[in-house]
């Protein structure tokens, strides 16, 4: 049965604009990029959005919904009640370009920054041999499908421009996680660059990422706290130290 | 053109998928420069969906596997319309392929060994797809997009520049591919977020622009899938060959309408999902034509040993190649017997723990999970068929990925014809894509080395520029999405999975009729990140498709894989003699029948004798192959 929704959408580019009422059909189990969808085609011609696979694979949808990092195929707009009013806003970390698509150009610029893998000269093609526990831990990093979800909500850079240069984001730690987690990777210093170059040291373990992640891939806990740790080790840390000692009192090794 | 903004590239690649990146990757390792033109951003290609995995015959599974019987698998599957060059080269350089992205980084399941696991798959004999999960196609996007990114970070230790020798153009559309003295001289296109224009000058020009799931209203295709490489090589004077044939994946969601014709991958199957339809019938086994009775198991004992001992039973017929499962879902839904949502219903959960299935086919426990509140551990999915792929493409010579007809212009992946012939088996495009991908780049690469600069024409611009100006020079005229949704309508109601010569016929003359209103498209808004404006042109090239694939499939009288005739229904051999080539004379789309290249004598005695009587006239088998 449908429905009238309405929908506040802001609109606009990079020198102003403002939130504009809708009122559109909703249809029994729609998402959010449905009903955009449907005001494009009847409504608004030049609206902007961006999408692709409208399944949750391809992460091109990535907006907020009433001031929530989503995917906007993913949210039903069920999830909301019959009288409330679903506002849709660009990504607040990056620049508008027009309506609610922005310009996660920086997200490549950190992309390049990082080392590519490096395969042991030695092997040659067919010849790896890895175990499947082994490849688990990069596979769940490998999960990303880029919706920069987590780089929009990061704290350090959300209200932050200043900290966008040294800062990485939580994509790339998770990007340095699977390749430092990688069975056959070579390069060396990963945890160390992805401190000293990447902004690691920045990240204060809000979760925020994590919480966010249409994947549900456990950035802070399986990639960022881990490097943490291990950065830390090769350096000395009275915290750390601390803690070794507390563990062993305990009798945890 | 003062301000225009230009390039040059030694090869020009259109799309990033898949075939692209391969292409991208070579062209560049063989010391060439090299734009990549995509309309999304970087990554975002459709081949992310690509779930069930990669096949080649690595017998990393099972040591019985090798080329030989992948190319067979592969010929039986297209049901022996296939070039049985392309066929051959993907069956023998897949395994290559694969290998090559581990290098890259690429982590895919393991076997017990430690080597790359292999899965079942409909109409592969073997355990044959490498795979993440359900997730490779965004496995084999990522390890390319990070090559790529490397082979630039050299880039920018050898050069200073990260962007000197390959770039990526991201949304950016190509309108055109440009020729001067008859040979590829470079792409015009526009910037998606400015709509301001572009040329770029090269030699060597790749297509590999994916599909055309967007002419239809039920596909698996995400927006980009509008047929652009097919229509751009059409109106650079290249052929299209065999676009009567387009696969109806057997299972897309159909509940609840939001997310209807989203893929559910074929490893639900491969992983022992079974069909059934409201009565409670597993239903696939009534429907095993005859070609295929000696390898699949006509009855739910066997097919259900089949799981434990592949090698002493026959496989389940949920496992037939796709054209057959997804006229059978047909078939039963048009009977009566279907879901209340029109579909059957498709069922994991009494074969697997819910951990195996949250294991072994994540997304497609998220998916269902989140978009239709069902829960694939515990109740069984409601699936239907679902346009997906289309087999017919850019008529192409196998060993180069040359366009025929177009000095310069290469194609590559979906956007090319000939290798799956009238039905493709899954896995056999991901391996498509990194085989002819890498094909394409080598010989788009080796032609650029050849050749002398072509440069373009003043007047080739302002054509170019003119066409993209017109919609904007009209008022109250067609909205774009309105026609869009009619020639859906059309497509899907008289060019669908079950066919009549009538039906098509009232298609050509539709089609017709919106492609002439399409010349009066105005567009609201200015140039600015305008979707209105970008569906004016990808229009354009969806009705040309859809012509072609009309014009073909009502020359066609017989049914054969992804084209099937409800007045002509079954194969005739003679027909398989037969690939339809669809060219373009600047004002309609003109189909002609060519002869099939006839398969070599080493390839023909793969197969026993019998069986390629059920495909070929006795004529062709007295002769035995061409050589």
């Amino acid at each position: 049965m449908a429905r009238k929704l309405n929908l506040r959408i802001w609109r606009g580019d990079s020198t102003n604009g403002a939130l504009q009422d809708v009122v559109v059909d909703a249809n029994e189990g729609e998402v959010v990029l449905d009903v955009i969808h449907r005001v494009q085609a009847t409504q608004m011609g030049d609206l902007a959005v961006r999408w692709n696979c409208k399944a949750g694979k391809c992460g091109s949808c990535s907006m907020e919904i009433n001031g929530k990092p989503r995917l906007a195929c993913m949210t039903q707009v069920s999830a909301y009640g019959d009288d409330e009013t679903i506002t849709v806003t660009p990504l607040r970390a990056f620049p508008v370009i027009k309506d609610l698509v922005t310009d996660v150009s920086f997200n490549y610029k950190k992309a390049m920054e990082i080392p590519a893998y490096s395969h042991p000269a030695n092997l040659k093609p067919g010849e790896a041999r890895m175990e499947q526990v082994d490849v688990e831990r990069s596979q769940e990093f490998r999960k990303c499908i880029e919706c920069f979800l987590c780089q929009n909500t990061c704290h350090v850079i959300r209200d932050h421009e200043e900290n966008k240069k040294s800062f990485a984001g939580p994509r790339f730690f998770i990007r340095i996680a699977e390749l430092d987690m990688h069975p056959l990777d070579t390069l060396k210093n990963r945890k160390k660059t992805a401190q000293e170059e990447h902004g690691l040291g920045m990240c204060n373990i809000t979760k925020c990422c994590t919480e966010v992640c249409p994947e549900h891939i456990r950035i802070t806990d399986n990639a960022i706290i881990p490097m943490k740790e291990r950065v830390v080790d090769e350096k000395y840390d009275p915290l750390r130290w601390l803690g070794s000692k507390i563990r062993k009192r305990e009798g945890i090794v | 053109m003062t301000n225009l903004e230009k390039y040059n590239y030694d090869v020009v690649i259109i799309g990033a998928g898949g075939a692209g990146l391969r292409a991208a990757v070579e062209a560049r390792e063989s010391g060439l420069s090299v734009a990549i033109i995509c309309k999304s951003l970087f990554g975002k290609a459709h081949t992310v969906m690509a779930e069930g995995g990669a096949a080649a015959s690595m017998g990393n599974v099972n040591s019985g596997d090798n080329w030989m019987v992948h190319f067979r698998d592969t010929m039986r599957g297209g049901k022996f319309l296939n070039h049985y060059r392309m066929a051959e080269l993907h069956a023998k350089e897949s395994p290559d392929r694969i290998w090559e992205l581990e290098v890259w980084g690429a982590l895919f399941d393991r076997t017990k060994e430690g080597k790359i696991s292999q899965r079942n798959f409909g109409g592969h004999e073997y355990p044959r797809l490498a795979h993440v999960g359900d997730r490779t196609g965004l496995e084999l996007i990522r390890t390319m997009q990070q090559r790529i990114v490397g082979l630039q970070q050299q880039d920018a230790r050898d050069y200073g520049d990260a962007e000197s020798h390959m770039k990526v153009f991201a949304e950016l559309t190509v309108t055109e591919i440009i020729k001067e003295n008859g040979k590829v001289a470079g792409v015009y296109g526009y910037w998606r977020e400015s709509g301001s224009e572009v040329l770029f000058e090269a030699k060597s020009v790749i297509i590999a622009t994916g599909g055309v799931g967007k002419t239809f209203k039920i596909t698996s295709n995400s927006w980009e899938g509008t047929g652009d490489g097919h229509a751009l090589a059409l109106k650079a004077g290249a052929n299209l060959v065999d676009m009567e044939f387009l696969q109806f994946h057997p299972t897309g969601m159909v509940w609840p309408p939001s997310v209807r014709g989203i893929l559910v991958t074929e490893s639900v199957r491969g992983e022992g999902g079974i069909l059934t339809n409201n009565v409670g019938e597993r239903f696939m086994f009534k429907y095993i034509p005859e070609v295929f009775k000696n390898i699949y198991a006509d009855n739910e004992a066997e097919a259900d040993r089949w799981y434990l001992d592949q090698d002493n039973n026959r496989r389940p017929p949920e496992l037939l190649p796709r054209d057959e499962v997804a006229r059978a879902i047909n078939s039963e839904v048009k009977a009566g017997r279907g879901t209340e949502h029109g579909g059957v219903f498709l069922d994991v959960s009494k074969r697997l723990s819910a951990e195996v299935i949250k294991k072994r086919l994540p997304s497609m426990w998220h998916q269902f999970y989140e978009l239709a509140g069902v829960d694939i551990t515990k109740e069984p999915m409601e699936v239907g068929p679902t346009c997906h792929y289309v087999m017919g493409g850019v008529e192409v010579e196998p060993d180069t990925a040359a366009a025929v007809g177009v000095p310069g212009l290469f194609a590559a992946g979906e956007v090319a014809g000939g290798m799956h012939g009238s039905n493709r088996l899954g896995g056999n495009s991901l391996s498509d894509l990194l085989v002819f991908g890498r094909r394409a780049g080598m010989g788009a690469s080796e032609y650029t080395k050849k050749n002398s600069d072509n440069p373009v024409s003043d007047a080739s611009v302002s054509a170019a520029a003119a066409r993209i100006q017109a919609p904007f020079s009209r008022t109250g005229g067609e909205n774009a999405y309105s026609l869009h949704a009619e020639l859906q309508e059309v497509t899907h109601n008289l060019v669908g999975i079950i066919r009549t010569g009538v039906e098509l016929q009232e298609a050509i003359e539709k089609i017709a009729a919106i492609r002439a209103r399409s010349g009066n498209i105005s567009v609201s808004g200015d140039r600015k990140f305008n979707p209105g404006f970008h569906l004016a042109f990808d229009l354009d090239n969806m009705l040309l498709v859809a012509e072609s694939t009309a014009k073909s499939a009502i020359l066609r009288e017989e049914s054969r894989g992804g084209h099937t005739r409800d007045d002509f229904p079954g194969m005739n051999n003679k027909w398989r003699q037969v690939n339809h080539i669809s060219s373009f004379d600047g004002n309609k789309v003109n189909v002609k029948a060519q002869a099939l290249p006839s398969i070599p004598k080493e390839l023909f005695d793969l197969f026993d004798v019998h069986e390629l009587e059920k495909y070929m006239t006795p004529e062709e088998i007295t002769k035995g192959g061409s050589n």
